[in-house]
C-alpha cells in the first residue's frame, strides 16, 4: 500500500488534487481511498489532504501517520520542512513546489534517506492559468515522480471532473509538470 | 408475528378487551371505520338531559355541540337524543338558548 | 450477476446514489455536517429528473421524520437522513415510525452529540436512539454504505418486519471518504426492490385509522407485537443478506467474522473502525498471533446467538465503543455484550475500550496497544482494568 499526504492551503485544491489522483487509480482497477483532513474551510489556512493505494481492498480506515510520499503544493510551507516531512517513511519521495529546493530540505531529505522531486509549478500555472493554481501541476509532477498511474488515467480523471475549457487547461497544466519535474 | 396480512375487520375479541397481541391489527391500526359505534358510552352518565319538544326552536346549536355526538337530526331539523352514547356532559344544557334540554338525576 | 461497475464516490454520494436506484417516492430532510451531501446530490437528482421523487424541504429533522411517518403510512417509499443533534431532534418521532410500523430507511452520517460542539464521528447520536425500535445496521466502508441502503428498503418493506431502518457511516471517515463503489445496474435494483406493496394503501373505500390511543387495556399488547417484529426481523434480514450476495457477490452477515476459528483474544467493534483493526489483525496474524476481529454489521436486533457461536474458545474479549452510556459499567457495545454472554454462560475476560469520541482518530498504534493489553490478559488469566480509555489524554 502506497499512502500520500498532501499539504496546501484552504483555496489551492489540495483536496481536488487528492481527489483526482484516487479516481485516477480507481479508472486502472486499482483500490484507492482519499480523503480529507477535516475541519472548518478556512481560505489561506494550512490544509492537508490523503490518498492510499494499493492492489488489495484497502480496510483501514485511519489517517495516515507515516506517509509514503509527501506532495507540498503550496511553496510557503516549505519554510516549515520539520511539519511537512513528520512521519515520512525511510526512502520515500518529496515533491515540491520549487524552482530550486532549498538547502534544509534537501538536509532534512538526506536525513530520512528521501527522494526530493521539484518542479516549478509556479512558473506552469501563470502561464497556463494565469494564477496561482498549483494544485493539478504538482498531480503531473507526483505522477511523473512516482509512476503510480498513466498519465492518461490523471487526464481522463481530470476531464471527468471538470469538462470543457477548464478540464483542458488542468490537462495542459499536468503534462506540463509531468515533462518539467526533476530529481534533485 | 411473522407475514403480517392484510385485514380489513377487528377480531372480535378486540371489542371484548382481551384480543392477544398476536390476534391485534399491525402497529394498533384500526382497519375498519366506525368501531367507535360499537363503543357505547351510555352508561357513564350520571346526569341526563330531556328534551322538552314544545320549547326547541330547532336552532340545531345542541347537535353542533354535542362532543359525543349523541344529538341526532331528524326530518324538518328536529332533535333526537341517542342514550346509547349520551354520557350526560350537559353541554346540549347549557348551549341551548331556549333552555329546551333540561339535566335531571339518571334513575330519577 | 452485476456489471461490475465501479465508481468513485464518497459514503455519502454513494448513500445518494443508492437512493436514486432505490426509485424512493418521498425525501424529507434537513442537511446537517456531515450528512449533508447526501440532501444536496438527492435534490439533485429530484431537480434534474433523474428521480422522480417528491422532495419534501422542512424547517428541522424534527418535521423531517413526521413527514417521512405520514408518508411511509400512505404506502410511500420513504428516505431520509440525518447526523447528531438532528438525530436527536428526531428523537420522539423515531419512537413513532416504529410502532406506527412505518417502514423508512434514514442514513445517519454519525457524529457526536453537543456540548461542546463537535462535527466529528463518533457514536453518541445512534446510541442515543438504540431504543426507539429501529432496525440499525453499521456500515464498515463506503461499499457497505451503498449495498445496506439497498437492503434496508427490503428489510423494512418486508410484511414479515414492517419496521424502519438506520444504516450508520462513520461521520467524515467515510461520509467524506472516496472509494471504489461497485454498483448494481439500476434494473438490477429495480428487480431487487419493486415497487412496495403495502399493507394497508390509501383506498377510500377502506379507512383505515393509525395511531389510536391505547390505554392500558391495549398498549401493552401493541408494544409486545412490536418486541416480537423485531425478533421477526432477523431471519428477513439474512435472507435479503444472501439474495443481495447473489445479485452482487457481496453476500451480507450479521456479523463479519475474521481470524475467529482460533482466535484466543477477540475483538468486537462497529463501523469503520471494523476494517482498522482488521488491517492490524493480519499484521499480528503474520506473527502467529491469534487474534480475531468481529465486526458488527448489524446492531437492533442484535445478533445474539451468532455472537455467542463465534465466542466459544475466546480468552480475551475486547469490546470497543465509540459512545459512553454515562454512569454504567461500560460503553453501550459493552452492556450489550455482557448481558448476553452472562445468559450463554460463557466467561471470557472481557475489556472494555472508550475511544475515538468527537472524530478523534483510531491509529493503528492504539489498535497495537489494544490488543497488546489483550494477550497480557489472556497470559495472565485476569485484567487488570476492565475499562480502557484509549486516545484521550489522561
Ligand atoms: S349531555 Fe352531553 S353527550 Fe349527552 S346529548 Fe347533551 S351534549 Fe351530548
Ligand atoms: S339547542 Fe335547544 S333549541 Fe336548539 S335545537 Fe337544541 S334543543 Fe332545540
Amino acid at each position: 500500500m502506497i499512502e500520500i499526504r498532501w499539504h496546501g492551503r484552504g483555496g489551492q485544491g489540495v483536496v481536488t488534487a487528492s481527489y483526482l489522483l484516487a479516481r485516477a487509480v480507481l479508472s486502472e482497477g486499482k483500490y484507492a481511498q482519499h480523503f480529507p483532513e477535516f475541519g472548518p474551510e478556512r481560505r489561506g489556512a494550512p490544509v492537508v489532504s490523503y490518498t492510499r493505494i494499493d492492489e488489495e481492498p484497502i480496510e483501514i480506515h485511519s489517517g495516515i501517520y507515516e506517509p509514503d510520499i509527501v506532495v507540498v503544493i503550496d511553496p510557503t510551507l516549505l519554510f516549515n520542512v520539520e511539519t511537512v516531512l513528520r512521519g515520512l517513511k525511510k526512502g520515500g519521495s518529496i515533491v515540491v513546489n520549487s524552482p530550486s529546493p532549498k538547502q534544509e530540505l534537501m538536509d532534512e531529505a538526506g536525513r530520512r534517506e528521501a527522494k526530493v522531486y521539484y518542479v516549478d509549478a509556479y512558473r506552469i500555472a501563470m502561464d497556463v492559468f494565469k494564477r496561482a493554481l498549483y494544485n493539478t501541476p504538482m498531480l503531473g509532477a507526483l505522477i511523473k515522480a512516482s509512476g503510480l498511474v498513466k498519465l492518461d488515467s490523471a487526464l481522463k480523471a481530470v476531464r471527468e471532473r471538470f469538462g470543457g475549457e477548464v478540464a483542458e487547461r488542468n490537462v495542459e497544466a499536468i503534462k506540463r509538470a509531468f515533462e518539467e519535474v526533476k530529481l534533485a | 408475528m411473522s407475514g403480517v396480512k392484510e385485514v380489513y375487520k377487528m377480531p372480535e375479541s378486540a371489542f371484548q378487551g382481551r384480543a392477544t397481541w398476536k390476534e391485534l391489527p399491525i402497529g394498533g391500526v384500526i382497519p375498519e371505520p366506525a368501531t367507535s359505534l360499537r363503543y357505547k358510552t351510555g352508561n357513564w352518565r350520571a346526569l341526563r338531559p330531556v328534551l322538552n319538544e314544545k320549547k326547541c326552536i330547532r336552532c340545531l346549536m345542541c347537535w353542533v355541540y354535542c362532543p359525543e355526538p349523541a344529538i341526532e337530526r331528524l326530518e324538518g331539523d328536529r332533535i333526537r337524543i341517542n342514550y346509547d352514547y349520551c354520557k350526560g356532559c350537559g353541554i346540549c344544557s347549557s348551549i341551548c338558548p331556549v333552555k329546551a334540554i333540561t339535566m335531571v338525576e339518571e334513575g330519577a | 450477476m452485476s456489471g461490475n461497475k465501479v465508481l468513485g464516490l464518497s459514503g455519502n454520494e454513494a448513500v445518494a446514489y443508492a437512493i436514486k436506484q432505490a426509485n424512493v417516492d418521498v425525501i424529507a430532510a434537513y442537511p446537517i455536517t456531515p450528512q449533508t451531501i447526501i440532501v444536496e446530490r438527492l435534490s439533485e437528482y429530484v431537480n434534474n429528473g433523474e428521480l422522480n421523487a417528491a422532495f419534501i424541504p422542512v424547517e428541522s429533522e424534527h418535521s423531517a421524520i413526521s413527514t417521512c411517518v405520514g408518508a411511509s403510512l400512505t404506502g410511500a417509499r420513504v428516505f431520509t437522513a440525518t447526523s447528531s443533534q438532528g438525530l436527536a431532534l428526531m428523537h420522539e418521532i423515531l419512537h413513532i415510525a416504529a410502532s406506527l410500523r412505518a417502514p423508512i430507511v434514514m442514513a445517519i452520517a454519525n457524529r457526536a452529540l453537543s456540548a461542546p460542539i463537535n462535527i466529528h464521528c463518533d457514536h453518541s447520536d445512534i446510541m442515543n436512539a438504540r431504543d426507539t425500535g429501529w432496525i440499525i445496521m453499521f456500515a464498515e466502508n463506503v461499499q457497505e454504505a451503498y449495498d445496506l441502503v439497498l437492503q434496508a428498503f427490503k428489510i423494512a418493506e418486508s410484511h414479515e418486519v414492517l419496521l424502519p431502518v438506520a444504516v450508520n457511516l462513520d461521520g467524515f471517515i467515510l461520509s467524506h471518504s472516496l472509494e471504489g463503489v461497485n454498483v448494481l445496474d439500476d434494473d438490477e435494483v429495480s428487480k431487487f426492490l419493486p415497487k412496495r406493496q403495502p399493507i394497508y394503501p390509501v383506498d377510500f373505500e377502506k379507512p383505515v385509522t393509525y395511531g389510536p390511543l391505547a390505554l392500558p387495556d391495549y398498549f401493552f399488547e401493541i408494544k409486545r407485537q412490536q418486541a416480537e417484529a423485531m425478533e421477526g426481523a432477523k431471519p428477513v434480514i439474512e435472507r435479503v443478506g444472501i439474495e443481495y450476495g447473489k445479485l452482487s457477490n457481496r453476500e451480507y452477515k450479521p456479523i463479519k467474522a475474521f481470524g475467529m476459528e482460533d482466535a484466543e483474544v477477540a475483538v468486537v467493534a462497529l463501523g469503520s473502525s471494523v476494517g482498522t483493526l482488521r488491517a492490524v489483525a493480519r499484521r499480528f496474524r503474520k506473527k502467529g498471533r491469534k487474534i480475531g476481529v468481529l465486526g458488527l454489521t448489524l446492531f437492533r436486533p442484535f445478533p445474539r446467538e451468532e455472537l455467542i457461536k463465534y465466542l466459544e474458545g475466546v480468552k480475551v474479549l475486547i469490546i470497543l465503543d465509540r459512545a459512553i452510556s454515562y454512569g454504567s459499567s461500560g460503553g453501550p457495545l459493552y452492556l450489550e455484550i455482557a448481558g448476553v454472554l452472562y445468559r450463554s454462560g460463557l466467561r471470557p475476560i472481557v475489556l472494555n475500550v472508550i475511544y475515538g469520541l468527537g472524530g478523534r482518530d483510531l491509529r493503528p498504534s492504539d489498535v497495537e496497544a489494544i490488543y497488546e493489553e489483550g494477550f497480557k490478559c489472556a497470559e495472565r488469566g485476569r485484567a487488570e482494568r476492565e475499562l480502557l480509555w484509549v486516545g484521550v489524554r489522561e
